[in-house]
């Protein structure tokens, strides 16, 4: 099976309406992150206390956001749509000071187990309890019901029981007669159990708290770091082609980023340190496709000096167009699997690459390549003027001649 | 040719056998091959669940505690030079930044006294820099290289105080180290997988905080507001109030004032074990280091009948009474219970924190979401793989066998990789070999593609085979290099993540140009070796 066999599509006398809607997207990006002052970090890149929280059933968002309005300071409490799992919810704190780190973990739980949970009941709450915990409150009541179990008997039991809990029921049980299949549990220990615990409805699966200090030092620690790994690609690429080329390919990936990010600002979605691990990945994905194109464009060169340039490049990109279809499209389909069976992880991350793969297939073609053409087009101009002004160097200033031609 | 294939034949071969061994090992059952797979590809805690604490050293509590020793020995060398002086004491930030500005001002030094005063300093404090305010006046602040090396000190001991006492744990796998740029940020990072439960961890790291043991002046009291109104509400100069912990049976607050540079802290404290005495009441034996226990010899010489206390974290643990003088080497007596006994060993022999921690980032994965993640990720990664392999197939019939055993290779090679650089797969690491499995389809497609138009232009298979992967080899080099280049600057600026992303790609791109050409360029002659005249090629 072959596609696009010998195609010979005029794409680069199609540049405008593309470098136009580049544009459109770019400034709607640029506009929509300005409107809303500035992008939505996640709590990696500005601090603050995050809690994600699963629950049994269809999580109740107004109860959960009147009670955790009682912490003070900001919150947040966002329900976990698309992909994977659902009935998560995710508890944002504000953190203005390191030391609040605790108290703000405390708060979050207690308002929790206050508004779900059975806190007056003097029992221990089964799904949201540690090994450690769980040992020591069966320890008594288990020698008493008798059941006569070893210290290593004990604490195998509460390693089993919270390590079924989490690999089994996904962190939260629904009855304490989903545990009988556990290793080593019999009626009498089910028994127990009733007595002693409870199972609230929900269960903390993951707690994330960055003072804003390292918030702010990781932020812009990214940002260097993808600054100097831009910088370093220019100068590869200036070195095995021309520094235009270099130019031009990271102009494309710039591109492709502020657009991504654009789209993140519109849909209002966080910028994670995984959305950065995104990021540098669609520049990788972006470099590549610009590259190829570009080596292509070197090779066609060596052959056909006198063909202007713009006709080299349409070869090139035309020549290439069945790798790039090709290669793009495998690549998005992963990126499509990633975001529809990845789950809540992987969401912001999927997402970035599905646009990132779209954006950064096309920029090779209608940014990178065009900017050398332009540049190409007016050094050649310019080139053409030279001996003029060297003839006649007093009849008109230079400048003025030169850019006469371009136009 | 023929020899040439089997030299490349026989660098295939082993080149997969040592990577299999490198994932699994040499396995005799299904268990063992699980076991093998789960301890040399590391999860990270992203991954696999468990919690990770980012602590800053308050380095100015340990200038300041230097500071404070100086002034005591400073001190006794002047009395015995017959020095006379009338204040000296040290100013007290709080802040990391300000570590650098904690000094000691002496004041009232006789000018006719100075020179002896200056040679005292020159000879003995060799670390300080000593600057003249007026005729009287003098400051004295550390040099800055030896400020520095305080303070980079401060920062290790901090780190192997912590890790003994998450070792004590016997935690597998926990790590404790240097986080941050290394003598500016004065952080530590805790990494524990499979701890999901950070206060627990927080209360160990917790008890290894500042210990010391201060002269007790006057209490107990009921309260703080009582300990002030005995002093007229105003506390004397160099003391404060401290509250006992409360233990066991709550019997009312009790706060003693003590003062506030301690006899010894926890630096000085060797070792200490729970015993019983004579008459089988329970004691705390301890030993101290050789400058600490001259030190507390004289002072408790001078302070017979007085009272001790252990404070811990400004919290009191215990107060004691001193009965006779002790040296290196003394016991805690009169504890209620063995507990109190066990404990209070427990306490002194932690060592202490050489200054203050302050928490700047926990994060605590429950194992059920890593499973979860994990769970998804590896669905996502099958559905988008089975698709990929599928296209290559139809797209490219036979041939897309090749890329598909090259990429089942690249995989192989990279997770070898992982195990035998000991390196920790998490989730930006998965990003980077998504990015990887991606160049390494591209690279397939740009052979085959290149092949395919050499076909076309009418070369016979053997040269357009030759032809394609000869042109297509330099755009590979370029993108390799290029994406090799940028995570040079990743991991060289990067934090974290960052880097993880940066080495899983690295290792990955160096995987697939081996199994892109080299692998997938062998199988195309194997193919094509013996028929020199073949027509078509399943392309």
């Amino acid at each position: 099976m072959e596609l696009f066999k010998n195609t010979n599509y005029d794409f680069l006398a199609k540049k405008w309406p593309f470098i136009i809607a580049s544009l459109v997207l770019t400034v709607a990006g640029l506009g929509s992150i300005a409107a809303k002052g500035g992008l939505k970090f996640g709590i990696d890149f500005k601090g603050g206390a995050l809690m994600s929280v699963k629950f049994a059933g269809p999580p109740p968002i107004d109860k959960i956001r009147s009670a955790m309005s009682a912490i003070k300071g900001e919150t947040s409490v966002n329900e976990f749509t698309g992909g994977g799992s659902s009935n998560e919810v995710e508890i944002g704190t504000e953190l203005l000071e390191e030391t609040q780190l605790n108290a703000n973990r405390q708060a979050m739980e207690d308002v929790l187990s206050k508004t779900f949970g059975q806190p007056g009941s003097g029992k221990l709450d089964f799904n949201n309890t540690s090994k450690q915990t769980l040992l020591e409150r069966l320890r008594d009541p288990l020698a008493r019901a008798g059941v006569a179990m070893s210290e290593q008997q004990l604490k195998q039991l509460a390693s089993d029981l919270v390590d079924y809990r989490d690999k089994n029921q996904s962190g939260l049980a629904t009855d304490f007669n989903q545990l009988a299949s556990a290793p080593g549990v019999n009626a009498g220990i089910i028994t127990t159990l009733q007595q002693e615990c409870y199972l609230a409805p929900y269960h903390i699966e993951q707690v994330q708290m960055v003072g804003p200090k390292v918030g702010a030092e990781l932020r812009n620690k990214a940002v260097l770091a993808t600054l100097y790994a831009l910088a370093g690609m220019l100068a590869y690429i200036a070195f095995r082609f021309e520094w235009i080329y270099g130019l031009g390919a990271v102009i494309a990936c710039f591109h492709d980023t502020i657009i991504t990010i654009g789209l993140f600002s519109l849909f209002n979605k966080e910028i994670s340190m995984t959305v950065i691990a995104a990021l540098l990945t669609l520049v990788g994905y972006s470099m590549n496709d610009t590259i190829v194109i570009f080596d292509r464009i070197r090779e066609n060169l060596k052959i056909s000096r006198r063909e202007p340039l713009e006709a080299v490049m349409n070869r090139a990109v035309n020549q290439t167009l069945s790798r790039t279809i090709m290669t793009s499209g495998l690549t998005f389909l992963t990126a499509i699997a990633l975001l529809i069976f990845g789950g809540p992880v992987l969401h912001g991350f999927s997402f970035a690459l599905v646009c990132g793969i779209i954006v950064g297939t096309y920029s090779s073609v209608f940014v990178a390549s065009p900017i050398v053409l332009f540049w190409h087009n007016y050094a050649d101009a310019r080139k053409k003027t030279a001996p003029v002004i060297a003839a006649a160097p007093r009849t008109e200033p230079a400048r003025k001649s030169a850019t006469k031609v371009v136009k | 040719m023929k020899k040439n294939l089997t030299a490349r034949t026989v660098i295939i071969v082993v080149t997969i056998l040592v990577c299999i061994y490198g994932i699994i090992g040499i396995p005799t059952s299904k268990a063992e091959l699980v076991q093998h797979f789960q301890q040399n590809i590391r999860l990270g805690l992203d991954l696999k669940g468990g919690s990770h604490l980012v602590l800053q050293v308050q380095i100015q509590d340990a200038v300041k505690a230097d500071a404070d020793q100086t002034i005591d020995r400073v001190k006794e060398d002047l009395k015995k030079q017959n020095v006379q002086w009338s204040s000296m004491e040290r100013n007290d930030p709080t802040q990391i930044s300000d570590a650098d500005k904690v000094e000691i001002s002496v004041k009232g030094v006789p000018s006719q006294q100075s020179s002896a005063f200056r040679n005292v300093i020159a000879e003995k404090y060799p670390t300080y820099i000593l600057t003249s305010v007026n005729s009287t006046d003098y400051s004295m602040k550390l040099k800055p290289s030896d400020l520095n090396d305080l303070k980079s000190d401060t920062v290790k001991r901090a780190i192997d105080t912590i890790s003994n006492r998450i070792n004590q744990l016997g935690l597998a796998e926990s790590a404790v180290q240097q986080y941050g740029r290394s003598g500016a940020d004065y952080e530590i990072l805790v990494q524990l997988p499979g701890v999901d439960d950070p206060a627990r961890v927080k209360e160990l790291i917790g008890t290894a905080a500042v210990l010391e043991i201060t002269d007790v002046k006057d209490g107990p009291f009921g309260s703080k507001e009582q300990g002030l109104s005995q002093h007229g509400g105003v506390l004397p100069v160099n003391t404060k109030l401290v509250r006992m912990q409360p233990r066991g049976g709550a019997e009312g607050e009790q706060w003693y004032l003590v003062g506030r540079s301690p006899v010894i802290t926890g630096r000085e404290m060797r070792n200490a074990r729970p015993g019983q005495d004579e008459y089988r009441k329970w004691e705390t034996n301890f030993s101290l280091s050789q400058d600490g226990g001259k030190r507390f010899g004289r002072y408790t010489e001078s302070n017979i009948g007085n009272k001790l206390a252990v404070v811990l974290d400004d919290k009191i643990v215990s107060v004691a009474t001193i009965q006779s003088k002790i040296e290196d080497s003394g016991r805690i007596t009169g504890l209620g219970t063995e507990d109190e006994s066990v404990d209070l060993s427990r306490y002194l022999r932690s060592g202490s924190l050489p200054a203050g921690i302050k928490y700047m980032e926990e994060r605590s994965v429950g194992p059920s979401l890593g499973a979860d993640s994990i769970h998804e990720g590896i669905m996502a990664g099958i559905a988008g793989l089975v698709a990929v392999v599928f296209v290559m197939l139809v797209y490219y019939k036979r041939s897309g066998v090749n890329a598909v055993l090259a990429l089942i290779l690249n995989t192989v090679v990279l997770l070898a990789a992982i195990s035998y650089l000991q390196a920790v797969l998490t989730l930006p690491g998965i990003a980077g070999v998504i990015l990887t499995i991606g160049m390494a389809v591209d690279s397939n497609v740009l052979i085959f593609e290149r092949i395919r138009e050499e076909l076309r232009a009418g070369k016979q298979v053997v040269a357009a085979v030759e032809a394609g992967f000869g042109k297509a080899w330099w755009t590979i080099v370029d993108t390799h290099v290029t994406t090799v280049v940028s995570c040079a600057f990743l991991f060289l600026f990067g934090e974290g993540p960052v880097k993880g992303f940066a080495v899983t790609l690295v290792i990955g791109l160096v995987a697939n140009v081996f199994t892109a050409v080299f692998v997938s360029k062998t199988i195309f002659a194997y193919e094509l070796s013996g028929r020199r005249q073949m027509e078509a090629l399943s392309i």
